[in-house]
């Protein structure tokens, strides 16, 4: 692995592709972050990617995200300028440099957050996230499976409104309190989470999902270029399993306590004939079921893809007539501990079944 | 009551009379480059006939004009565009998102200031009045004055760009302005393209329908003019040239809303075979089924009132290549009568097959004796299979369905598909389009979010407010049905937001 390279504008089209497929059906679209990217590499900007392997120990890392509605995102758009004042504002009140920038979660529209605030001021991106796809709660991080300390945290509003969660005493309350803050802003805000040392982004980052992203996107579109499978484009680059193949026959959402939660249900095709997909999600795609038992659970990933142009589907736009196939991608080691399941296993999301992995041997 | 129905399409112009309902005459004459002879010629061959002539009450154009202005990029007009979000919006401009060449033709100028909304109604910043007037007199200045307005949530709250267009037109008195609110739902780029779409066709809006006005008055008709829009409604000229966006896809959705109307048949998947492509959409309560996701027009993405439509290439045109089997998508289109077997061309068409099969009666039959029984079964197979594919893609529910065959080609539907409950051929299917425009009414529209009211609460104020719209344009009062009601609860959004469109169509008052 190279410690330092340029990303090229097409690794990042690409990384686009492959961060909404990380998504597991939720993150938001990456649209709008792309066309800032566009426009910061027009105006002569570029980003460095870098190892984690290649931090100091000492180094201090900002980890961004945005935070909030996709919906409200596709009104008031992102500013590519308003992550890298989090950032800034963090460094103001900690008085600390950072040496770069992370994502909080590779999957969806948050994996571009920190290139532009890599662009703005000029630091480099780590390849590594906390999350390895999307989830939709602040504790359900390799850091807090890690209990690193979940403050301060910055959060801001273009209009001039900053916001510093200064102390909490665990995620949950980072995330009850963010979350109230962000609803005031107008339900989407831009945020600068506790600042991370070299030696805690090597201990609990997960490594290389930038990287990850970038491949599958590149697969996926060089398979569409090609008018080769798209789908099995992705599993020559990650270590996958085809689950099915079939088309949408029912989507039932409702929203319970802010989250877009519902069931998908799949009628096979091809080599899926006569088998029934259910697919449960909570604005991610959370367990697979095949005629009734439990095929796929979080947190090994669940991937609902167009099965013509191998891009993702999302949970707010999925419907009926939909041709679908649905893949799975091997979970980060670090959920797979009694602590990781806690937060992100069948539980964490009410579901009382016991998680075994589809790549169980 | 008569009414003249007219589709202007890319090839041909086709009208009919209608009289109490009962298709009285249909004609078709070729589209000619000024748009203005083929519909003079197509009245002339209408009232070519006793039954044809006397007075109309109404006339419904439908046109393919304004969408093929987009995709060809002429005749449109330079528009100047007022973003209504600073600051927080403002990194990704207007036009941000357009291909190169068509941003350069209508990009006038950029301007952006404060103000927007937030989705719950409260103001992101108040209007910056200052700035507005400011950017209205640098607009002038430039001489611009196809000018669009977008804000934040103006679907939720269109005040700021309602007061912006008064300051721009204080300022630049024969201003033609589009508000984004006006036509698009939520999504402020993809809103906000259309509104610029709009004003980029507001000069060709205005020759246009003029032209239409000139057309009737030459064809010695005196009666209103309506122009048909994408969902399968009309307005009248007057709000058509305001609105040139809604008339991108009446096309097809005139031909869907003919096939309902000659069919009888409210529910119902519509296949319309043409020359070169087949469209096929779904028909509920007797208009085509609206897309809820982006569409691209001339490379520019939208999200507005469109119809859900899958078109893909099969006609009666369509090249056929036997080894490896292949049906289109490459069409000879109105080529035909050259390059077509039957007429002593050299290129094998679907045309060519179903003569040889003998489902339709054209050309020199003769000229197909090299084509054996086994090739036409293999090709008309595979005809059947790209409908089935596609017919299975446009539903909305599992289960058979009636199915209506319209268009020019629509003899390669055959009887029995999988999927299909019944299938309708129907007389002057190959007019459905004029049919459509001809018995078109007029609607209302809400697509909004309602916070902290009861599902049957937000939907009964949406139908209140889909009723006062349908009323504005012109229904009549006691003719409104609701022909849509959807419902979408909306992610990470407090007090129960709940994202709810409403549609409601009535007869155009007074007809």
């Amino acid at each position: 692995m190279n410690e330092t390279r340029e990303l090229s504008l097409d690794d990042i089209e690409s990384l686009a592709v492959g961060a909404w497929i990380l998504g597991t059906g939720g993150g938001g679209s990456p649209y709008l972050g792309l066309l800032n990217m566009r426009q910061l590499y027009a105006s002569g900007h570029r980003v460095r990617l870098i190892s984690p392997a290649s931090l100091d120990a000492t180094d201090t890392i900002a980890v961004v995200s945005n935070q909030g509605a996709p919906l409200v995102g596709q009104e008031r758009l992102t500013d590519s300028r308003t992550t890298a004042r989090a950032v800034a504002l963090m460094e103001e009140i900690t008085g600390v440099q950072f040496q770069a920038i992370m994502s909080l979660e590779i999957g969806g529209g948050n994996a571009i957050q920190p290139l532009m605030a890599a662009a703005h001021l000029d630091r480099p991106v780590v390849d590594a996230d906390c999350m390895g796809r999307a989830y939709p709660e602040a504790q359900m991080t390799s850091f807090a499976v890690g209990n690193l300390k979940p403050y301060p945290l910055t959060s801001i509003d273009p209009r001039g409104v900053e916001s510093v969660v200064y102390k909490v005493p665990t995620w949950k309350w980072m995330e009850r309190v963010s979350r109230k803050i962000c609803t005031e802003y107008g339900s989407v805000a831009a945020t600068c989470k506790a600042p991370r040392s070299g030696a805690e982004i090597k201990r609990w980052a997960i490594p290389y999902t930038t990287t990850k992203a970038i491949e599958i996107g590149s697969a996926v579109r060089n398979a569409q270029q090609l008018h080769h499978d798209p789908i099995e484009a992705i599993l020559r680059v990650e270590p996958g399993k085809r689950l099915y193949s079939g088309k949408v026959t029912d989507v039932e959402r409702r929203t319970t306590e802010g989250f877009l939660r519902g069931q998908v249900t799949l009628e096979g095709l091809d080599d899926s004939q006569g088998i029934l997909m259910q697919i449960s999600f909570q604005n991610e795609w959370i367990v697979a079921w095949q005629d009734g038992t439990p095929r796929v659970t979080s947190p090994d990933l669940i991937c609902v893809l167009n099965t013509d142009s191998g891009e993702a589907i999302g949970t707010e736009t999925i419907r009926y007539g939909q041709r679908v196939s649905v893949i799975a991608l091997p979970p980060p080691e670090v959920f797979l501990s009694a602590r990781g399941l806690e937060l992100v296993g069948p539980s964490a999301f009410g579901y009382d079944i016991p998680y075994t992995s589809v790549f169980a041997p | 009551m008569r009414r003249i129905g007219i589709d202007v399409g890319g090839t041909n112009t086709d009208a009919v009379l209608i009289d109490n309902g009962e298709v009285l005459r249909a004609v078709k004459a070729p589209t000619s480059e000024d748009v203005t002879g083929g519909i003079i010629a197509a009245l002339w061959a209408l009232r070519a006939v006793p039954a044809g002539q006397g007075d109309v009450d109404s006339v419904m154009i439908g046109t393919t004009h304004f969408v093929n202005a987009i995709v060809q990029r002429r005749s449109l007009s330079p528009v100047g565009a007022l973003r209504i979000g600073d600051p927080v919006s403002g990194s990704l401009m207007p036009f941000c998102d357009w291909p190169g060449d068509l941003a350069q033709i209508a990009r006038g100028g950029v301007w952006s200031v404060g103000g927007g909304h937030e989705y719950d109604g409260r103001p992101i910043l108040p209007l910056d009045e200052d700035a507005v007037r400011q950017a209205a007199i640098e607009m002038r200045d430039q001489g611009l004055t196809a000018i669009a307005i977008a804000s934040i949530f103006s679907p939720i709250d269109a005040d700021h760009e309602q007061r912006a267009a008064i300051i721009v037109t204080d300022e630049i008195p024969d201003a033609v302005i589009t508000l984004s609110s006006d036509l698009g739902r939520i999504g402020l780029l993809e809103r906000e393209n259309v509104a610029l779409l709009n004003a980029a066709l507001s000069g060709l809006a205005v020759q246009t329908i003029n032209a239409f006005e000139a057309a009737l008055h030459q064809g010695g008709i005196n009666a209103p003019l309506y122009i048909t829009q994408n969902d399968g409604t009309v307005v009248e000229a007057a709000t058509a040239i305001r609105f040139p966006v809604y008339s991108f896809a009446s096309g097809a959705t005139n031909s869907m809303r003919g096939a309902a109307y000659l069919s009888s048949i409210d529910n119902a998947i519509v296949v319309d075979v043409g020359g070169t492509t087949t469209d096929v959409g779904q028909l509920v309560s007797g208009f085509p089924r609206e897309s809820n996701t982006v569409v691209e027009i001339g490379g520019v993405r939208t999200l507005f009132r469109m119809p859900e439509l899958l078109s893909f290439g099969l006609g009666g045109g369509s090249h056929i290549c036997l080894d490896p089997l292949r049906v289109g998508p490459l069409s000879v289109g109105y080529q035909l009568i050259h390059d077509g077997l039957i007429f002593g061309g050299n290129q094998l068409t679907a045309t060519d097959i179903a003569v040889a099969r003998g489902l339709l009666d054209l050309g020199n039959a003769e000229l197909l004796r090299s084509i054996n029984a086994d090739t036409q079964s293999a090709v008309l197979a595979e005809c059947e299979r790209l409908l089935e594919e596609a017919i299975d893609r446009v539903k909305t529910r599992a289960g058979d369905t009636p199915l209506i065959a319209v268009g020019g080609g629509a003899f390669l539907v055959p009887d029995q598909l999988r999927g299909v409950s019944d299938l309708h051929r129907v007389i002057h299917g190959d007019c459905a389009n004029a049919v459509g425009a001809a018995i078109a009414q007029v609607s209302g529209e809400v697509d909004q979010i309602f916070r902290d009211l009861s599902r049957t609460e937000a939907i009964e104020q949406a139908t209140r407010l889909a009723t006062l719209r349908a009323l504005e344009a012109g229904a009549a009062e006691d003719t409104l049905t609701t022909i849509e009601t959807e419902d979408m609860p909306l992610s990470y959004l407090p007090g129960n937001s709940l994202r709810v469109r409403v549609r409601r169509v009535g007869d155009v008052a007074g007809s």
